[in-house]
């Protein structure tokens, strides 16, 4: 990146149209494995995402009246959305507590939240049968006061530009624009503790969404504090995508990452599994009270008891131990071990409310299962969201040091 | 705006059964009697005629083969089950509930509890489907071939003639007085002087009276309700009150939140200071 010793400033609209026209082209090798999958399966997902628009959700979904909702909203918006919490949990260590160790990967999680609603959230609107309406409950065509969706729709929309506030001191260090950088920074604490309030709120909320689905969800997952796990486990969800996706951005983009910054990545590493052992501790703690308060136990002995066993113990206890004995040992291939096991298990628990455990009564061959059409169309948003970010990173100071102008104020 | 919502939310009654509207009109809704029902399906005519749907051939006897959910074309169903005493119909239909989950769900009020009592779906609507995820009768019915897909549901006619002044088309058709309208409190009355007067033609309960905190439509019946299709663990608590507790949070975690990372982020700062202050001493 030889762009970063001169400092250039985009002032005029006749020098910005050129610079995003050069930022624009492609960089580096095309014909990579990861493009040569993505492209595709983005093509394909375009292509079906045009076929439901004409022709309806039924033509490329397997939703049902019985299961209003699939995969879109259970892995992309659900799961997505907890994967993002990486965002405001970070943001709390590095702004609010001051914990200098983290600011170094404070610009990629946060820009990875924020694409990450802009993408997965986003991807409600291919799920919504009459899309143009989504701005409904923001104009006031009708407020719906007393629903949960309308704070989970409103909580989206502020905390996406909270994000993007807290993202944009790299977007003007990237134009050159000083000026606009300090303002923006001088933005940046209270866009934070506005995000982590919107957080809280939102992610319980996803999980509040399913407490009027009392009677359909299986008794093993429906509690009244189905809101306080989803927030829970969306700190330790966050915490593990940012080590997951950690120890890919630095393999991959190592060419934007100087000395000081690689040295201290296995120490952040080790701190995160700490954080992560922590709050999966009081998530499986909380699990147990709920256990024993619901007085379920005649439901362990049934294939759903096992399921439910399968996701506390072996999805949320064992990585919390191996996060523990990676962080004592320092031994970071057990920490990742522990990181993608963790990911698996937010991915079946959020799946578990939405889909499997929903509507448990009806036997298989009725039962929801996506379509090859609707993992396509979610695999195309993934990739997606990755090119963006890819493009992002390689362009922006997201994962290297900001240019010197702007570090000297 | 949103603390503003929660406040509002948490001056909102929190008694279970509701028979009336907030201007104080008594809900109407109808009673079925389920031991005069003969499975003519006059009401899925009429209804589908009212609502400009298909017409269902209702002589057609092989329809009762299984048991039936309505549709998005079928807002009322006829079911036949086989029972203790014999062969029972029952319709089915949207339970027009007093407080209803569907409406409480819905977050741009598409979904609408009418002061007359129906349940009305409006177009407002985009489409989240949350109304269906929160029914707990599974009633809101989302048309998935059209790309303008409409929630089909019975509304008690309230369009197409309640408005005017009338009754709903089903209840003008029944042809063996199994369904009679008129306010819950006036259709629990003659519920229940019905049972009283013939305690062994009845079972001793009104199937809809305090369900889910009331519904405007109820049933009696000759058998028990889970054996005519009835969900009988439903409680009677209003679908919308399991949310309440959530939603109450809300104001509470706007205000502290900030006023709580504002106070650490200044303590924290505080400490940086000081630190840099003794360096330079």
């Amino acid at each position: 990146m030889s762009a970063k010793a001169t400092p250039r400033e985009v002032k005029s609209l006749r020098d910005f149209v050129p610079f995003i026209l050069s930022e624009l082209k492609p960089r580096g090798n095309i014909f990579t494995p990861f493009n040569i999958i993505s492209v595709p399966v983005i093509f394909l997902g375009v292509i079906l995402i045009a076929y439901r628009m004409v022709k309806g959700l039924g033509s490329i979904t397997n939703l049902s009246q019985d299961f209003p909702w699939g995969m879109w909203i259970g892995f992309d918006v659900m799961t997505g959305v907890a994967f993002a919490g990486g965002a405001y949990v970070l943001t709390f260590v590095v702004y609010i507590l001051r914990v200098e160790k983290y600011h170094s990967i404070i610009r990629a999680t946060v820009l990875n939240g924020f694409l990450a609603y802009v993408f997965y959230a986003g991807a409600l609107v291919i799920d919504l049968g009459r899309p143009w309406h989504i701005i409904n409950p923001v104009i006031g065509n009708k407020f719906g006061l007393s629903s949960v969706l309308f704070l989970v729709a409103w909580h989206f929309l502020l905390y996406m530009t909270a994000e993007f506030i807290e993202i944009s001191p790299a977007f003007a260090e990237w134009l050159g624009l000083k000026r606009t950088r300090k303002i923006l920074s001088s933005l940046t604490l209270g866009a934070v503790v506005f995000g982590i309030t919107l957080s809280t709120l939102h992610q319980s909320g996803l999980g509040a969404l399913f407490m009027m689905a009392k009677g359909k969800i299986h008794p093993l997952w429906y509690t009244q504090f189905i809101p306080i796990l989803f927030f829970v486990s969306s700190i330790f969800a966050g915490l593990s995508l940012v080590i997951f996706e950690g120890s890919i951005s630095h393999k991959v983009f190592s060419d934007q990452l100087d000395d000081e910054h690689r040295a201290s990545h296995n120490g952040i590493l080790i701190g995160l599994a700490k954080g992560c052992a922590g709050a999966m501790f009081a998530y499986f703690f909380l699990k147990v009270l709920i256990f024993m308060h619901g007085r379920h136990w005649e439901y362990l002995h049934t294939g759903w008891g096992l399921w439910y066993l399968v996701e506390i113990i072996g999805l949320v206890l064992i990585p919390c131990y191996l996060f523990l004995r990676g962080a004592m040992y320092r031994n970071l291939t057990v920490v990742r071990v522990a990181a993608v096991l963790t990911i698996i298990g937010i991915i079946i628990n959020r799946l578990n409310y939405s889909v499997i455990a929903y509507k448990w009564y009806i036997p298989l061959p009725a039962h929801y299962v996506p379509s090859w059409m609707e993992i396509v169309t979610t695999l195309a948003i993934v990739f997606a969201e990755i090119w963006v970010f890819r493009w992002i990173v390689t362009r922006m100071p997201i994962l290297r040091k900001p240019p010197q102008w702007a570090t000297e104020e | 705006m949103l603390g503003a919502a929660g406040t509002a939310l948490t001056a909102r009654r929190p008694n279970a059964a509701e028979i009336a509207s907030e201007s104080g009109e008594e809900f109407k809704g109808v009673l079925v009697d389920t031991t005069r029902c003969i499975g003519c399906r006059s009401c899925e005519e009429a209804c589908a005629a009212a609502h400009d749907l298909p017409v269902p051939d209702i002589g057609d006897e092989s329809v009762f083969k299984k048991g039936r959910d309505t549709t998005t074309t079928q807002l009322t169903v006829v079911n036949r089950y086989e029972t203790e005493k014999g062969a029972v119909f029952a319709k089915k239909q949207c339970m027009h509930c007093g407080q209803p989950g569907c409406v409480a769900a819905c977050l741009v009020s598409a979904m609408k509890k009418r002061p007359e009592g129906p349940v009305t779906w409006d177009t407002n609507c985009m489409g989240c489907r949350y109304c269906m995820v929160s029914c707990p009768f599974d009633i809101p019915k989302f048309e998935y071939d059209s790309w303008n897909p409409k929630i089909q549901k019975c509304n008690l006619c309230w369009e197409e003639r309640l408005k005017d002044g009338g009754i709903p088309a089903c209840v003008e058709a029944c042809p063996t007085e199994t369904l009679i309208f008129g306010t819950k409190r006036e259709l629990v009355e003659e519920a229940r002087s019905r049972i009283y007067r013939e305690p062994k033609k009845y079972v001793n309960y009104i199937y809809g009276e305090n369900e889910v905190g009331g519904t405007s439509w109820i049933y009696l019946s000759a058998v028990p309700f889970e054996q005519i299709g009835f969900k009988t663990d439903l409680g009677t608590t209003a679908y919308p009150e399991y949310s309440t507790g959530f939603l109450y949070s809300v104001p509470i975690v706007l205000i502290l939140w900030p006023a709580f990372l504002m106070g650490l982020s200044y303590l924290t700062r505080r400490e940086d200071e000081q630190e840099k202050k003794e360096e330079k001493r």
